[in-house]
């Protein structure tokens, strides 16, 4: 008999890509954190509003109107077009609504189907680190050889042009641009990008810009690397509607590219997904017709949380870069001699806060934590007061 | 009004306990300009109290609000203003307010009891000259108050910690 509740003898049935991919560090933390009951946290990567009324609404109202069924692959025609029309007047950049545009299940669907679309096996995708966890895994699944690019904190976490031109290779295909940036907050301004466009260029390679935070921006509006002369036909603009309209749940994203990879991307949707949620895209139309103001709103809200976090670890004598995106700030723990993973663990067991390691975003991010202020400031209050007992104690010690 | 005034009014409708420290942290600017900022929006009026939100159905104290909507005839030369003042200087009552619409004031009114909102209503209010007639409605329930919903938030329903 076959023990099903034991997986050492599935290995060999099993798939070699799914065993080797790591489990995500996120995964391993959450389990921990999960152990503790009362547990505060600062380790979420999802904003703390609720999806606004008039958005809810919308989704209600197409499922009181019996829209239940599939949408066209591609998604509703009515949502590609106020997409078109959002990059239109957010970064500037023209798409044909039904020929460059795509709807996901979430930024993430779309990122695993540009790799998949573009990948043959062995080419290279360039991955600047600490990023969110799917490039890697989904880079290998799709069969490329993930090239990490740490970045630094001496740079406030931007890629700079040496970094890039050290990790070009001529089998590199792919350059994924995670700004702004979880888990660091960073940003990339409009020199930085022009900076490593004609790289880019240069070596033939394509980008995948993952935009998903591109509302979030506290120093001025987002710059795309799409809206750079020579950069829109080489470039896919992964964004969605879970940070800006406070979405999450409802599984929504976009892909805007060249209609020769937003086709093929296209097939693989609608084979693996066939289309995404219909009343997340009803709700979603609603979203971009209606839902600046909610935007600018929440925006100025995190920014309030950010400028308070930021000001608290300060003081605290954290050495912190300020982050300009994102809801995430980056302090430095270095300076007490724990990995990063062992200094959220102590301070889970001794202060049951919840933060995670920097490292759960690639090896570079050790030394590192990554504090969330998607948190009414009570709450931020709260968990920094016990980080900050914590760090006195450490200190003491010393 | 300026653009950091609209700013501090939009945190402290919410919460006016907010320090001036705290205030300059999450504003980004300093503490002095807040400070200066808070005393003028108080002298030009601006800033009319910083009062405190009360559920009183969670106090076991009695307390009943009416909101009356009130008929009266406007006066020569002095319109609603008079006969609003003359209902306004009461301390039972809560706020008055002009209103466009089927009736002109509407008198939000808070006492102990029924008993007492009645009579102030019947003695006081209708027997006004220029109040044609009122009608009384007593609130039941309050689900939402000042943009606050009564009701208490359920506890965060996200995962604990996520990517």
């Amino acid at each position: 008999m076959n023990n099903p509740g034991s997986s050492d003898n599935k290995n060999s049935v099993l798939s070699d890509k799914a065993l080797g991919l790591a489990p995500s560090g996120i995964r391993k933390f959450f389990d921990i954190v999960s152990e503790m009951k009362d547990a505060i946290s600062l380790g979420v990567g999802e904003p703390d509003f609720d999806t606004p009324w008039h958005i809810r609404e919308e989704g209600i109202y197409s499922l009181e109107r019996g829209r239940t069924f599939y949408t066209s692959n591609s998604g509703l025609k009515e949502l590609r077009v106020e997409i078109a029309e959002y990059m239109k007047r957010s970064i500037g950049v023209s798409y044909e609504p039904l020929k460059e545009t795509l709807i996901t299940v979430g930024g993430s669907e779309a990122i695993d189907l540009m790799f998949r679309a573009m990948i043959n096996a062995g080419d290279e995708v360039i991955i600047p680190q600490p990023s969110y966890v799917s490039y890697l895994p989904c880079a290998v699944l799709a069969d490329a050889v993930p090239v990490i690019v740490p970045l630094s904190a001496e740079h406030d976490f931007r890629l700079t042009p040496q970094e890039l031109e050290n990790a070009v290779t001529d089998r590199t295909k792919i350059l994924v641009l995670p700004y702004p940036n979880n888990p660091t907050g960073a940003i990339m301004e409009k020199s930085d990008l022009e900076a490593i466009a004609d790289i880019i260029i240069k070596n033939d390679i394509y980008v995948l810009s993952d935009e998903i935070y591109c509302e979030l921006t506290y120093s001025g509006r987002h710059v795309s690397i799409a809206q750079l002369p020579g950069m829109k036909e080489r470039t896919v603009v992964v964004n969605g509607f879970s940070k800006a309209y406070a979405m999450t749940g409802w599984r929504l994203g976009y892909a805007c590219g060249p209609e020769w990879l937003i086709a093929q991307m296209t097939k693989i949707h609608q084979y693996a997904i066939m289309c995404a949620p219909t009343t997340s895209q009803y709700a979603a139309v609603e979203a971009l017709k209606n839902g600046d103001d909610d935007v600018a709103m929440m925006r100025e809200s995190y920014n309030e949380r950010r400028r308070f976090v930021l000001d608290r670890l300060r003081k605290m004598g954290l050495p912190c870069f300020e982050p300009l995106g994102a809801f995430y700030v980056f302090p430095c723990i270095s300076e007490f001699g724990m990995s990063s993973e062992e200094f959220a663990t102590t301070l889970l067991k001794e202060e049951k806060v919840a933060i995670v390691p920097g490292t759960a975003f690639g090896d570079c991010g050790e030394g590192y934590l990554r504090i969330s202020y998607a948190y009414s400031i009570k709450a931020l209050k709260k968990a920094l007061d016990r980080l900050e007992e914590f760090v006195g104690r450490l200190r003491n010690k010393e | 009004m300026d653009e950091l005034q609209t700013r501090i009014l939009t945190v402290i409708e919410r919460n006016s306990r907010v320090d001036s420290g705290e205030l300059a942290v999450r504003l980004g600017v300093s503490e002095e300009e807040i400070n200066s900022a808070l005393l003028e929006m108080e002298e030009e009026g601006i800033i009319c109290g910083y009062h405190t939100m009360i559920d009183w159905d969670r106090t076991g104290v009695e307390k009943v609000t009416a909101l009356i909507e009130v008929r009266v005839t406007p006066q020569r030369g002095k319109g609603f203003d008079e006969i609003a003042e003359r209902i306004y200087q009461y301390p039972e009552v809560d706020s008055v307010y002009l209103l466009s619409g089927g009736y002109d004031l509407m008198v939000i009114l808070a006492g102990r009891s029924l008993k007492e909102v009645s009579g102030f209503v019947a003695q006081k209010l209708s027997t006004l000259d220029t109040v044609i007639s009122t009608a009384t409605h007593f609130i039941l329930k309050k689900y939402k108050d000042h943009g606050t919903i009564m009701e208490k938030k359920p506890e965060d329903p996200r995962e604990i910690v996520t990517a």
